[in-house]
């Protein structure tokens, strides 16, 4: 079997494991660090599967993902800190 | 030779993200869960892009002309966790410090009363 697909399979546990922190999170930062993580897990999952399939447009998804997820990122923590955006 | 190498950097970067999963559950407050949830994914997301460069490098050395995209691309989706991740995390803890969430167990905070 692909190594990579392993290597996905694994990574989707553990991207498994991050959600139950996202709907455990006694505070709104857990959650949003749980967010962040899973996002930086999914970038991972798609370039692991773009290398599995010989796809490269998975890793152009891949690319466009972390920069918005980026973008998300500091806006709902300008959000949380009080601040106007 | 080569698939050894490989393997070697998918082990590391899955060890390391299966393990900042694991902290993410287990650490009591915000900041730790910061440090595994953040730092571990950059390490072993890294190591990971890094796998999928090599072996793109490699493939397109043996005659597959369109695997050099595959590294490159890669490489760039490196260069963009690379950046962004930390830049996150420190916003994040910011974010937190500024909303009035207190460190689990904490004896000293050295950043009371400077918010601005």
């Amino acid at each position: 079997m692909n190594p990579f697909m392993i290597t996905l399979v694994l990574v989707l546990i553990s991207i498994a494991i991050a959600i139950i922190r996202v709907l455990l999170g006694p505070t709104v930062p857990d959650r949003v660090v749980g967010m962040d993580t899973i996002n930086t897990l999914v970038i991972a999952g798609m370039v692991l599967f773009g290398a599995a399939t010989k796809d490269i447009i998975y890793i152009d998804v891949a690319i466009v993902y972390a920069l918005l997820s980026y973008v998300t990122t500091l806006f709902i923590a300008k959000y949380l800190e009080g601040g106007k955006i | 030779m080569i698939w050894e190498i490989i393997y070697i950097c998918l082990g590391i970067g899955v060890a390391f993200n299966v393990l900042a999963s694991i902290g993410l559950l287990r650490f009591p407050d915000v900041y730790t869960r910061l440090h595994a949830g953040t730092k571990c994914t950059t390490f072993g997301s890294i190591f990971i892009c890094m796998a999928v460069v090599i072996y793109g490098l490699w493939r397109w050395h043996d005659g597959e002309k369109q695997m050099i995209a595959l590294a490159i691309h890669s490489f760039f989706a490196l260069i963009a966790i690379l950046l962004t991740n930390p830049t996150g995390a420190h916003a994040i803890a910011r974010a937190a410090h500024r909303s009035g969430i207190k460190p689990a167990k904490a004896i000293v905070d050295d950043l009371e009363g400077k918010n601005d």
